[in-house]
């Protein structure tokens, strides 16, 4: 017997992941893990800021020069700023591609309402807008420094210290670090079923690192603006 | 038992439908609640009015042709199908809500009954395995480990009724096909068609106009038979590796 031969092509990899509900899906795991990678760093080095002005200058200097000699100055830099681009406009693009198609599934609501499970799924929509609108807030403050009150180039501490020196600088940056642990305490652990890493004997310590995450990123973070507050760094 | 019912009733696909409310009477709680709305029908015939149409096939809890939406609930408040369902779950005087399942790609056929034939579309592109017919072959022939045994049979007891799909915020089907999917990924038996049907199945339920998974949770909540939510995820694990090596049928 002689089998059917296929004439037509496989469609390339990335037109099957893009084309596909879990395929997108991966693409937003995959870029959410390359942010969460970044935060980790960035809490990481924020709370050098309890070290005092020279340490928290100079390591900001120091990621400029990362790679030296063989990175031209802030090659390091760009190259970070290019991947964490790349990964928001994947995240957010098929965040809203899917949630377009979600709603879409589902055109008819029930008569009967009850509090629904939907709780997880409206909050990472919304706090990820949250989170978009923060990022533009937040570089116009601290890297572009057009709306920081201080804006010395060069001077990240000072700036640090004149932004939680606001009522609106600390209202900001606490609301947007609330939503970023929320986002990560499912985004993290949804990532994990999305890229097949989920089963039932894994689940509880899944769970437990993405809480214990969304804690420490929240809590990390959050230390910075409390601290200008309390008068712990000035 | 005396009951206030809410009911949703549509003359036909295109026809504007609405909640309607019927009060019942004389109701058993050891009747089933298929037979509740039989004595509501009964009522309906007698007095030359259209009775509510709804599916139901084997009142067994195994056919899984039963699909009522009972107060916000998929096949109602205790974790079994509607046929299963018994009215002693209710107290006398309540009001309940009954409606179909809600989902663009289960569009309603009349009353409470809706149209899943875009499940049979899914299981035609790949919930099947090629065999040769004729006469059975010897059992131990294909010896399988207990785990992957195990596995099988816990997918294998989706009965396809939708209830993973009514209660998804985002009227998706991952739960139903992922079921179906490592049912048969996991056996020797299905391992020509491993790439395939975990391809074919996910773009069918795609096209079908589903919704995709947020890891809500609803779906194995709702199942009657317990299909757990990690079969979602042993499902991307299939189609990731299925896009990674490519169809070999
Ligand atoms: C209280 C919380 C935060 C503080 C105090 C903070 C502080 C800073 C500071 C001082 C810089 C500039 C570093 C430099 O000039 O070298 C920076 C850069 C940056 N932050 Fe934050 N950050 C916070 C939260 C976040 C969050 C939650 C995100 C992401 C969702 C984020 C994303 C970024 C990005 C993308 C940059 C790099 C901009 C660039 O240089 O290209 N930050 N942050
Ligand atoms: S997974 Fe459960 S709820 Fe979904 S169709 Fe199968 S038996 Fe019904
Ligand atoms: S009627 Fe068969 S499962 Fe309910």
């Amino acid at each position: 017997m002689v089998l059917a031969t296929r004439s037509d092509r496989e469609p390339s990899l990335p037109r099957t992941l893009w084309g596909s509900t879990i395929g997108k899906k991966a693409v937003m795991a995959v870029s959410g893990l390359i942010m969460l990678g970044y935060l980790v760093a960035h809490v990481a080095g924020n709370l050098k800021v309890f070290f005092g002005p020279e340490e928290f200058n100079g390591y900001a200097h120091w990621l400029r020069t990362i790679g030296a000699p063989v990175l031209h100055d802030e090659w390091m830099l760009w190259i970070v700023r290019v991947v964490l681009l790349a990964s928001i406009v994947a995240h957010a693009v098929s965040a809203y591609q899917l949630s377009r198609r979600d709603i879409k599934a589902r055109p008819v609501k029930y008569a009967h309402k009850r509090a629904r499970a939907s709780y997880a799924t409206r909050t990472m929509r919304w706090g990820g807008v949250i989170i978009g609108l923060f990022v533009v807030w937040h570089l116009l403050d601290l890297t572009t420094l057009t709306v920081n009150p201080n804006a010395q180039p060069g001077r990240p501490y000072e700036n640090v210290v004149a932004t939680f020196s606001t009522w609106y600088g600390n209202v900001i940056y606490i609301v947007a670090m609330l939503a970023v642990g929320l986002h990560v305490r499912h985004g993290f652990w949804s990532a994990a079923q999305t890229l097949g890493a989920g089963n039932a004997a894994r689940d509880r310590l899944l769970k437990t690192l993405a809480n214990g995450l969304a804690l420490a990123l929240t809590a990390g973070f959050i230390a910075v603006p409390v601290a200008v507050m309390t008068g712990l760094v000035s | 038992m005396r009951l206030t019912l809410r009911v949703w009733r549509q003359r036909d696909a295109g026809a504007p439908g609405a909640m309607t409310t019927y009060e019942v009477d004389g109701i058993s709680a050891d009747m089933s609640f298929l037979e509740m709305l039989d004595t509501l029908n009964e009522r309906l015939i007698l007095d030359g009015e259209d009775p509510v149409a709804f599916d139901h096939d084997c009142r067994e809890g195994i056919c899984g042709a039963c699909s009522l939406v009972i107060n916000g609930d998929a096949h109602g408040p205790e974790r079994t199908t509607t046929c299963q369902l018994h009215m002693r779950s209710f107290a006398d005087g309540d009001t309940i809500d009954i409606e179909p399942w809600r989902a663009a790609a289960f569009p309603v056929v009349k009353d409470l009954v809706v149209d899943r034939s875009s499940f049979d579309r899914i299981i035609q592109s790949g919930g099947y395995i090629s065999v040769p017919t004729g006469s059975a072959p010897e059992a131990h022939a294909t010896p399988v480990p207990k785990a992957d045994a195990d596995h099988a049979f816990e997918n294998a007891e989706c009965i396809g009724c939708g209830a993973c799909v009514a209660a998804c915020p985002n009227g998706s089907a991952m739960l139903f096909t992922a079921a179906k999917v490592n049912h048969l990924n996991v056996l020797p038996q299905g391992a020509p068609e491993r790439e395939s049907r975990v391809l074919d199945m996910v773009a069918t339920m795609d096209a079908e106009g589903f919704g995709g998974c947020t890891l809500a949770g609803e779906c194995a909540t709702a199942c009657p038979k317990g299909i757990p939510l990690p079969s979602i995820a042993a499902m991307n694990k299939e189609w990731l590796r299925a896009t990674r090596k490519g169809r070999r049928s």
